[in-house]
């Protein structure tokens, strides 16, 4: 692997229409398919009427929480005299998920276009790309094409000859998942450890360097040019019809036990069940599904009847008991023990607190040492009524959402899978046998 | 000094010449210079194999820190090393979608065929150095490792010796 797939029939590709192709990472092959099209045209335009198209595309970010990315914008106010900032978030470290770095490895200028167009739209004149140090590829195609936007008069302070000023930095994150959430994403980027701050204030009043600050995922920013050159209409037409909440296409990351892993793009509502046997192949030779993961390994688990009823948007997967997340479709199989894995999730939380809060430092630890012994064989069934106390303890209770998402696999693990755990307390169990009176 | 056989080693400076230059550049690009601590560590990093003490303290006294405050960030980031590491260090990742794709056979694969016997333990030859990292975000290219700086997909440990064998 490591090349894309032949699209399917059913694929609606906007965003992930040229991966795949060598010639459309430079700035040239960029050019010759649209690129910088939207730019040259968002520039003429004043900041608010691009917010405005953007609020009427119904674009919701794609990092996870869905928040609707022209309300975002609008919390910006240009020319209130303050340096603004725009972020992007690509530090896509959530566990399951892998879309961002395919569109920074074959498509770079759409990002460079993308955060232009945010940075201009919100009053800023520098974006800074945060790209998790692992992704060396990422990071040498979006460095590369910074410089080619630099040199060919794209970014700077003429930019495209409109003298505005539109820098993009990219700058290079060292190993953190906790980096991914907004607020850390800024204290990592002026030089210090990753640890998220205390909201209010919003990133909006006081964000980056003390600054009004925007930050965004990389699909949501490609999404733009998009919607600039097509019109909001365009962009919501991608959808279902009685569901206007969700708009647009989204990429999907595919990954565990299935015929063909891989990143998949399809209009917003598609049916899941659909999209899991026609467009992914299926489960593997001889073996059924048994759990799925819809957004990444922070929400709920579902199981393969929840699954195989939503359609894939924010609201479809709400009503099955999940959510959308950041699109990053885990699948565990028959052959799994399913205990296993949520307590392997629990350690890669348990590794990444930043250990600010008590309840989410100590809780993911705890979690992690007593789902670790239930996978030994040495769970009781008082273990899992502990895991949902201590769940309880984790969940709306710290400074980010990182210890609620900790919690979100064992408790749903545990809801809907709870024989699997029983089991394997049951299957070591030693009763005690009553001592004969002699 | 902490770096075995370098103890009579005199520190010296990364920043200087192209890499001062550079440092130069990267601060033109925010308002504080802190915010260039992490960059400028990578470039400590890239040309030392990793960040010593004196690197620390070369980078406080460039942006304006203290040694202290440095050395708070660079054990708060898992990819700066804080001590020297085996020539081919392997990062594997074995978070639940690998895992469930077979990433602990990869890793025991690796941990056979480097001789290296033990996780973070250096092989006999001190080549290599096999860790578990947590999700590389290239879950649907099972198994994901980087090898340094090196991103490589799909192992299996079938491909181990020949992906052993292609490292100089
Ligand atoms: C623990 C944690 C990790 C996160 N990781 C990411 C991430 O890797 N990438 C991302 O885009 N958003 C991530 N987010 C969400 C961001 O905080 C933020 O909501 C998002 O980047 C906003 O962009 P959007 O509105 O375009 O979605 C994370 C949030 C939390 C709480
Ligand atoms: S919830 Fe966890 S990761 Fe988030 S700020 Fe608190 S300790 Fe840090
Ligand atoms: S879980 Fe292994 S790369 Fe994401």
């Amino acid at each position: 692997m490591g090349f894309p797939h032949k699209p399917h029939a059913r694929e609606t590709l906007v965003l992930s229409r040229h991966f795949g192709e060598q010639s459309a990472i430079g700035l040239d092959g960029w050019r010759k398919r649209g690129g910088y099209v939207a730019l040259e045209k968002a520039l003429r335009m004043e900041p608010a009427e691009i917010v405005q198209i953007v609020k009427d595309s119904g674009l919701r970010g794609r990092g996870g929480a869905g928040f609707p990315t022209g309300m975002k914008w609008s919390f910006m106010k240009p020319g209130d005299g303050k340096p603004h900032y725009l972020c992007c978030n690509a530090d896509e470290s959530e566990p399951g998920t892998f879309k961002d770095r395919e569109i920074m490895r074959w498509t770079p200028h759409s990002l460079v276009e993308g955060c232009a167009i945010g940075a201009y739209a919100i009053g800023a004149e520098v974006a800074y790309v945060y790209i998790r140090g692992e992704y060396t590829e990422a990071l040498d195609k979006m460095n590369a094409a910074c410089r080619e936007a630099y040199a060919a008069g794209i970014l700077g302070t003429n930019a495209m000859g409109t003298g505005k000023t539109v820098h993009v930095y990219v700058h290079k994150g060292a190993g953190a998942y906790i980096c991914g959430e907004e607020t850390a994403l800024m204290n990592s980027l002026e030089g210090r450890r990753g640890n998220p701050r205390i909201k209010p204030p919003f990133p909006a009043a006081s964000g980056l360097f003390g600054q009004p600050t925007t930050i965004n995922n990389v699909e949501t920013l490609v999404a733009v040019p998009h919607i600039l050159v097509n019109g909001a209409d365009w962009y919501k037409q991608f959808g279902r019809a009685e569901n206007p909440k969700s708009t647009g296409t989204k990429l999907f990351s595919v990954c565990g036990n299935i015929a063909k892993p891989g990143n998949y793009e399809v209009a917003m509502g598609f049916p899941f069940k659909d999209f899991l046997y026609e467009l992914c192949g299926g489960p593997l030779k001889g073996r059924n599904f048994r759990a799925i993961i819809p957004g990444g390994i922070s929400v709920p688990i579902q199981t393969r009847e929840e699954a195989e009823n939503s359609p894939m948007d924010y609201e479809g997967f709400v009503a099955n008991g999940t959510m959308l997340g950041s699109g990053g479709v885990i699948v565990i199989d028959d052959a799994q023990n399913l205990v296993k894995q949520i307590a392997r999730a629990a350690r890669f939380f348990a590794h990444e607190s930043c250990a600010q809060c008590t309840q989410c430092r100590e809780g993911t630890a705890w979690t992690t040492k007593i789902l670790e012994r239930i996978v030994a064989g040495d769970g009781t069934h008082e273990d899992l009524d502990t895991l949902l106390e201590i769940a309880d303890n984790m969940t709306g209770k710290t400074i980010c959402v990182l210890s609620d998402s900790c919690a979100t696999p064992v408790v749903s693990g545990i809801n809907k899978f709870r024989g699997d755990f029983e089991a394997l307390i049951r299957k070591k169990r030693v009763h005690m046998v009553p001592a004969q009176v002699a | 000094m902490s770096a075995i056989g370098h103890q009579n080693a005199p520190y010296a400076p990364v920043f200087t010449g192209a890499r001062k230059s550079e440092l130069d550049e990267l601060l033109t690009r925010y308002p504080t210079k802190m915010a260039a601590l992490l960059p400028a560590l990578w470039i400590v990093q890239e040309e030392r194999g990793w960040v010593s003490s004196e690197g620390m303290a070369e980078v406080a006294d460039l942006l304006e820190l203290t040694p202290a405050y440095v050395k708070g960030v660079v054990s708060f980031y898992t990819m700066y090393h804080q001590h020297p590491v085996a020539k081919h260090l392997i990062q594997v990742c074995t978070t639940s979608p690998c895992n469930v794709c077979g990433a602990e056979d990869v890793v025991k694969a690796l941990l056979k065929h480097t001789a290296c016997g033990e996780l973070g333990v250096p092989s006999p030859d001190g080549r290599y150095q096999v860790i578990e990292v947590e999700c590389l975000g290239a879950c649907g290219f099972n198994t994901p490792l980087m090898v340094n700086e090196k991103f490589i997909e799909s192992v299996t440990p079938e491909t181990v010796p020949e992906l052993l064998a292609s490292l100089s």
